[in-house]
């Protein structure tokens, strides 16, 4: 069974008179225990549908419309009463800054402690052991030591390894990481993306990675959905998106990356700069940037369709599977 | 046969962490001692960079890599030791005598929403480096040579009145660029130019690097963290860690056999795309700060291959056969 569904999410910023589109027709299923990550240049929406699926889309952003479904209980119209509930219990959220998401005048037992005693009756004491005991499981050395520290004495990688512990604390089914890693060195990315994928296997958590780094992507996800400009273009498992990819949005990303080009010689860039909320052409927004633009995708937005084990939105793909399936038509006729 | 541009030896620099004269004092067993606290943020670096090359400096967050390019730039003062450019050293100048070397060194910076004055348009921003540097020029040759620098960084000359916020990352980062060479340096230091960057725009940036280099026979010096980048770009690889090289290396030789044990953590730590299989060597516990300088090499207490010898005796750079340079005893004695 599902235990996320997002359907035909829209979401809307109004800004200065006019009604922006952020997010445009999403859906997507999240199971238990998957790993799913969304890529995508800065821009593209990604973390706003992270933010909109704990609600947390704050004025002049809106749901427009579409539902987004926890078990069945719809999010969207909550009462933040009972999105008090959902937030932390059942769905955490990691961010890229730690240091943004650590409050800078409490100890690290403090913050603990309080997401601990705020969803359930507890004595500090008890709560306490808890903390210590969580901030063991995530790898930190001497952990009575740093429950009473402050954030700023900690390492970069230490304050995200105490957000994971927060995050575990009331082993909740979902993990929303934004870019949890975009802040930390290579050595110290490796062994959090390590920590983050132990955690999510022994606890079968679900996890919801936001990334633009394609390595981490392919460490982590076991599916992959790649967003442009307030849609999503492709998704598919990460092995056939990283290998196969079918858009030529994705396959462009993964041409830009440097160990696509041999040493020394140009990159492979994609034309161009994504297009802005409010200058969003018609047809496919990816069209000013496509090499193979035709005047239907300046016109026309490209429906999905099933390619291979992905599923597309791309004319040019829809077209070479359609004249395949000609092709073998003939062929058996 | 190359020939060297700068060449730094056994540069230095601390930074005191108690710079007033009253919290210098502690009470130590019972008496009353002065003590100056100082973070060792380079550790006695011996680099040259030769003409023509991008020499690539990496290392995690805090160990000196900034502080490197600040002290060739001279933006910051040197502890001990000496920079020289070609012949002529330039580290004890005074800002006046620094002038002629500003014209052939240019800085481009982390974050270009930082870097640039945001109340400049794009005009003013170029305008001042030029026209300072070539008093001799006339505002129409200037504005001339503001034009084809804009044309060749692919910003548009329409949007030369704009200001720093009305330019995406990319362009930003561009105009960073087209800024850095509009005094026609022979030597860019880039700190970390791309980590602000999406990978598409990250691309962008690279190729105008790399044009830039071959139009005009630049020098880079390259800092960054990312190692896909260096794979590509670089000609040499200096590692570093707590203010001190570990291996320098031509990329092709570092890329294909790393040799210090830190190289191959770091190398083994980049996350690709096809070899999910292969887990990257796991460094235990948390990088030393450079508060209590260890005694020996700075890397021992993460090191899995340390010995007696690494606690007591501060490796040198030794030369391999492969012309790459590592400090490492484990290396040395064969041992790795």
């Amino acid at each position: 069974m599902n235990l996320l569904s997002v359907n035909n999410l829209h979401v809307n910023f109004h800004i200065k008179g006019q009604d922006l589109a952020a997010l445009i027709d999403v859906s997507f299923t999240l199971n238990r225990g998957e790993r799913i990550a969304i890529v995508g240049e800065s821009g593209a929406g990604k973390s706003i549908l992270g933010f909109s699926i704990v609600n947390l889309i704050d004025k002049p952003g809106y749901i427009k419309s579409g539902s987004i479904k926890l078990q069945n209980k719809e999010i969207t119209t909550m009462t933040p009463r009972l999105l008090q509930e959902v937030r932390g219990k059942r769905i955490a959220m990691i961010f890229q800054d730690p240091m943004m998401t650590l409050n800078p005048v409490l100890t690290i037992g403090a913050q603990l402690v309080e997401a601990i005693r705020s969803h359930t009756r507890i004595s500090f004491k008890d709560a306490r052991n808890i903390a210590i005991e969580k901030l063991h499981s995530v790898q930190i050395a001497s952990p009575e030591k740093r429950f009473n520290q402050y954030p700023h004495e900690l390492s970069g990688g230490m304050r995200q390894r105490v957000i994971i512990a927060i995050v575990l604390l009331l082993n909740p089914d979902i993990i929303i990481a934004d870019e949890p890693t975009t802040a930390l060195d290579v050595t110290i990315q490796a062994e959090i993306i390590q920590l983050l994928l132990d955690i999510c296997r022994d606890n079968s958590m679900a996890l919801l990675l936001i990334s633009h780094d394609l390595g981490v992507v392919s460490r982590v996800a076991e599916r992959t959905i790649v967003m442009y400009a307030g849609r999503v273009v492709e998704e598919g498992p990460t092995l056939e998106v990283i290998n196969d990819p079918q858009h030529p949005y994705t396959q462009g990303l993964l041409n830009a990356l440097p160990q696509m080009a041999l040493p020394g010689q140009r990159l492979n860039q994609i034309q161009g700069n994504m297009p802005s909320l409010n200058e969003r052409p018609t047809g496919c927004a990816f069209h000013s940037r496509c090499p193979y633009a035709t005047d239907k995708c300046r016109q026309q937005q490209p429906d999905f369709i099933q390619s291979g084990v992905s599923s597309v939105a791309c004319f040019m793909v829809e077209n070479m599977i359609t004249e395949f399936e000609q092709n073998t038509d003939e062929e058996s006729l | 046969m190359s020939t060297p541009l700068i060449q730094i030896s056994q540069l230095e620099k601390f930074f005191s962490t108690n710079e007033s004269w009253l919290s210098q004092w502690r009470i130590d067993s019972g008496k009353l001692k002065r003590k100056k606290d100082s973070v060792h943020a380079l550790n006695g670096i011996n680099l040259t960079i030769n003409k023509g090359e991008t020499l690539c400096v990496v290392g995690e967050t805090g160990c000196g890599k900034s502080t490197l390019a600040r002290v060739i730039m001279g933006l910051t003062p040197a502890t001990s030791g000496e920079v020289h450019y070609q012949d002529q050293r330039i580290d004890h100048l005074n800002d006046r005598q620094r002038m002629l070397f500003r014209r052939r060194m240019q800085m481009i910076f982390q974050n270009p929403y930082a870097s640039l004055n945001p109340r400049m348009t794009v005009y003013q921003t170029l305008y001042e480096p030029i026209s300072f540097h070539n008093p001799q020029l006339s505002t129409a040759q200037v504005d001339e040579q503001i034009q084809t620098l804009l044309e060749s960084v692919g910003i548009s000359a329409s949007s030369i009145d704009d200001y720093p916020h009305e330019f995406s990352g990319g362009q930003r980062q561009r105009i960073s660029i087209a800024r850095a060479l509009s005094v026609e340096p022979d030597f860019i230091i880039a700190d970390e130019p791309l980590s602000a960057l999406d990978v598409s725009v990250q691309a962008q940036v690279l190729n105008l690097m790399m044009d830039k280099q071959e139009e005009r026979n630049l020098t880079y010096l390259f800092i960054t963290h990312d190692l896909a980048v260096v794979e590509h770009f670089a000609t040499r690889v200096a590692v570093m860690y707590l203010g001190r090289i570990c291996e320098l290396a031509s990329t092709r030789v570092l890329f294909s056999a790393p040799k210090h044990p830190y190289t191959k953590a770091l190398l083994s730590a980049i996350p690709r795309l096809d070899n999910n299989t292969t887990q990257p060597i796991r460094l235990i516990g948390e990088v030393p700060t450079q508060m209590d300088n260890p005694i020996g090499c700075v890397f021992q207490a993460r090191c899995p291959y340390a010995n007696q010898r690494c606690y007591t005796e501060s490796p040198n750079m030794i030369r391999q056969t492969d012309n790459s340079s590592v400090a490492c005893h484990a290396v040395d004695e064969g041992r790795l």
